[in-house]
């Protein structure tokens, strides 16, 4: 009976790990299933959510690639731990870099790393961790700031003996996101950085196009941060407020002070 | 017990049931969807060279076959998989190379798999002959037809290809160049290192992945592995476009994915309309999918049509990588005066036209071929563009609570001197 129960878990956890695919948004803090795949390419990017466990094997040599959504104010953090191939069977040291890009594929930056290390031929795993500049609410179509929307994380082994591709590997990748402010306050972006994935079409010269993609078929976009209406742009409601407050009561004690010196003079003597 | 065994069962049940919506490929919410089916071709060498005793103290042949058994009875109900040998029937050596290198053979055609025959059809074949791997790449696309979906061929072998030329790795490079999008994986059963470089190129040329396999569970893994991925990443390919030499003739794009081909130094024009209030975002990724030199780079820029720059996209790298990409957002910023003031070129069919440029700094060792170019994606997409926002309304900070209780008690001395001298006023008449 218990052996039985125990198989029964066993193959539902089963099941549960191979499932690719977020869960659907039940709210509840229940360990999130762990994603077993990765893309090997932009429009592939499996899909992950901030806090979701990654746990894939490849080869020395892959592309992997996955894409997550963050909203306006939030800061993306990645750790990737690469598990290297037995040191018997490689012949060098080997350079792993995570990349990370945003909805135009455009490179972001990592405030902190290390986002390449090199492993010795010796060391069996290699760390590589990156943050990320936080999300803005807005920014001007020239600049280059990292906007909501998209993002993708790439794993490449940037630099290895040709001798060794090929081999086993594995990568466990977190992506966690830590809430903040967004700034600009009060600023929005329309339509966030998800770009479409669906196949274009050629349009005969002069037409123009009917409608932007629907929003289906599209990469990944963030879910809009819920919020009270008072929090609503931001603080600057309670600091305003406060210095309201503040001034009124200082208007009474200054008309009290010249009305009624004495009460404030004798108190003190 | 038995209650306890059903409410386990149920629990059971409703794990699985709790997971499947889950299990749903995240692309099959797509609008439409794709009509098609994810489509696998199988290509086995069953070259005199499989009779190897050296994976685990098995035959080549006999850890491939029994991998095979596993990943057939593992296969998704909806992936269709084919299964095409190489060298299975003139005996290498001991045939003419003009016969054995014409050797290759459909097992089993495209579609929904009879596992049981497919199973058996594998379990009979036995080591015999030559590798000709070009003919057997060039035969399974042919056997996977066109259509929408990306084409899937996952190539195992232990040798290199005994029949070149051709040589297998520029087949694969022609055949993805043209007509569906096409990928190879590769697997090698021995380490090699002719075999290795033959197939990472087959691999990079098509955007596949290589595996050097070294045991039993690695194999099974790694097919299980792509024949998963193929089902679970199978959606509508891009739209191939070909971009021109000018804006003028450039072909005009509605927002999606377009692919294209671009050579060493050329430049591809593109046209987009944007209509007043929208954003143009586009990217473009370029792959490298042959032997480059370490340094490179792409640049995307948008031009208006009268050939002012308007905004540029660049990034350039180093060393080993697949795709150097880059992006663009531009939105027209002119006040409506402004904008209506310059009249629109193209007869006021509501539109900006602005070009898009595709332009690279790839180089590549004397020996490599240029043609084809190398394959271009590019992403256009129009959105509402987002104005400007204004300044905040409120404040915030201690300098502000300092500024407004000092504001406040200023406005309180005042109103009380006031207050005193008009009661002394009031007082002396």
């Amino acid at each position: 009976m218990r052996a039985s129960l125990l198989l029964a878990s066993a193959a539902a956890s089963a099941v549960l790990a191979a499932t690719a695919v977020p869960a659907a948004a039940d709210g509840s803090p229940s360990p999130q299933p762990t994603i077993g795949t990765a893309g090997t390419s932009f429009l592939t990017a499996t899909t992950v959510r901030p806090g979701q466990p990654v746990s894939v094997s490849a080869s020395t040599g892959d592309y992997l690639y996955w894409s997550f959504a963050t909203a306006a104010g939030q800061t993306g953090r990645i750790a990737v731990t690469v598990a290297l191939p037995p040191a018997a069977s490689r012949h060098g040291a080997a350079t792993y870099t995570i990349d990370v890009f945003d909805g135009l594929r455009r490179r972001q930056a990592c405030t902190a790393g290390p986002q390449n290390a090199t492993a010795a031929a010796g060391t069996a795993r290699v760390r590589l961790h990156c943050s990320l500049r936080q999300v803005r609410a807005w920014a001007e179509p020239w600049s280059d700031d990292p906007l909501p929307g998209t993002y993708y994380l790439r794993l490449t082994a940037s630099g290895l003996p040709e001798q060794d591709l090929g081999l086993p590997i594995r990568a466990d990748v977190r992506i966690s996101a830590k809430d903040g402010d967004a700034r600009p306050a009060g600023a929005k972006l329309k339509a966030p950085l998800s770009p479409a994935v669906a196949p274009g079409t050629t349009l005969a010269p002069g037409a123009s196009p009917s409608g932007s993609a629907s929003p289906v078929s599209s990469a990944p976009k963030p879910a809009e941060r819920v919020k009270g209406w008072f929090s609503w742009p931001s603080s600057r409601w309670w600091w305003t407020i406060g210095g309201g407050v503040l001034a009124a009561v200082m208007a009474v004690a200054g008309y009290s002070l010249t009305r009624h010196p004495r009460r404030w003079f004798s108190a003190l003597r | 017990m038995i209650f306890k065994r059903s409410s386990a069962g149920g629990g059971l049940l409703a794990l699985l049931l709790a997971s499947a919506p889950v299990a749903a490929p995240p692309v099959s919410a797509d609008d439409g969807g794709p009509a098609e089916p994810p489509k696998v071709e199988l290509v086995l060498d069953v070259s005199g060279s499989m009779r190897a005793r050296d994976i685990d103290g098995r035959s080549r042949m006999a850890v491939a076959q029994q991998s095979f058994g596993a990943v057939v009875d593992a296969l998704p109900a909806e992936t269709q998989l084919g299964i095409r040998v190489l060298g299975a029937r003139y005996r290498f050596p001991g045939s003419s190379k003009a016969v054995g290198c014409t050797d290759t053979q459909q097992l089993s055609p495209v579609g929904p798999v009879n596992k049981a025959q497919a199973k058996a059809a594998i379990a009979t074949l036995r080591p015999t002959g030559w590798t000709p791997i070009g003919l057997a790449l060039r035969a399974a696309t042919k056997d996977l037809g066109a259509g929408e979906t990306t084409r899937r061929i996952i190539l195992i072998t232990d040798g290199e290809d005994t029949c070149s030329p051709p040589d297998p790795c520029e087949v694969a490079r022609r055949l993805a160049s043209q007509g569906t999008h096409l990928v190879v994986d590769t697997l090698g059963l021995t380490l090699n290192d002719k075999v290795r470089r033959q197939l990472t190129c087959i691999a990079d040329a098509t955007g596949g992945t290589y595996t050097a396999v070294q045991h039993q569970e690695e194999l099974t893994g790694r097919l299980n592995q792509l024949v998963q991925r193929a089902g679970a990443t199978y959606r509508r390919t891009p739209e191939k476009v070909a971009g021109t030499a000018g804006c003028a003739d450039a072909p005009t794009l509605a927002p999606g994915v377009y692919t294209d081909r671009e050579r060493f130094s050329e430049h591809r024009w593109y046209r987009v309309s944007v209509a007043p209030g929208q954003e143009l975002r586009a990217s473009v990724s370029v792959a490298l999918d042959r032997t480059l030199n370490p340094d490179h780079g792409v640049l995307l820029r948008a031009v208006s049509a009268a050939g002012q720059e308007l905004v540029r996209g660049t990034d350039a790298g180093s060393g080993r990588t697949d795709v150097q990409s880059t992006g663009l957002r531009w939105s027209d910023q002119r006040t409506g005066a402004d904008a209506s003031a310059s009249p629109s070129p193209d007869g006021g069919s509501g539109g900006t036209p602005v070009c898009l440029v595709v332009s690279n700094s790839f180089s590549a060792p004397a020996a490599v071929r240029t043609a084809p170019g190398m394959p271009l994606e590019l992403t256009v997409d129009l959105v509402p563009s987002s104005d400007a926002p204004g300044e905040p309304d409120l404040g915030r900070g201690w300098l502000l609570l300092v500024v407004l209780a000092g504001t406040g008690l200023v406005a309180g001395l005042v109103t009380g001197w006031l207050a005193r001298w008009r009661v002394a006023v009031w007082k002396e008449n």
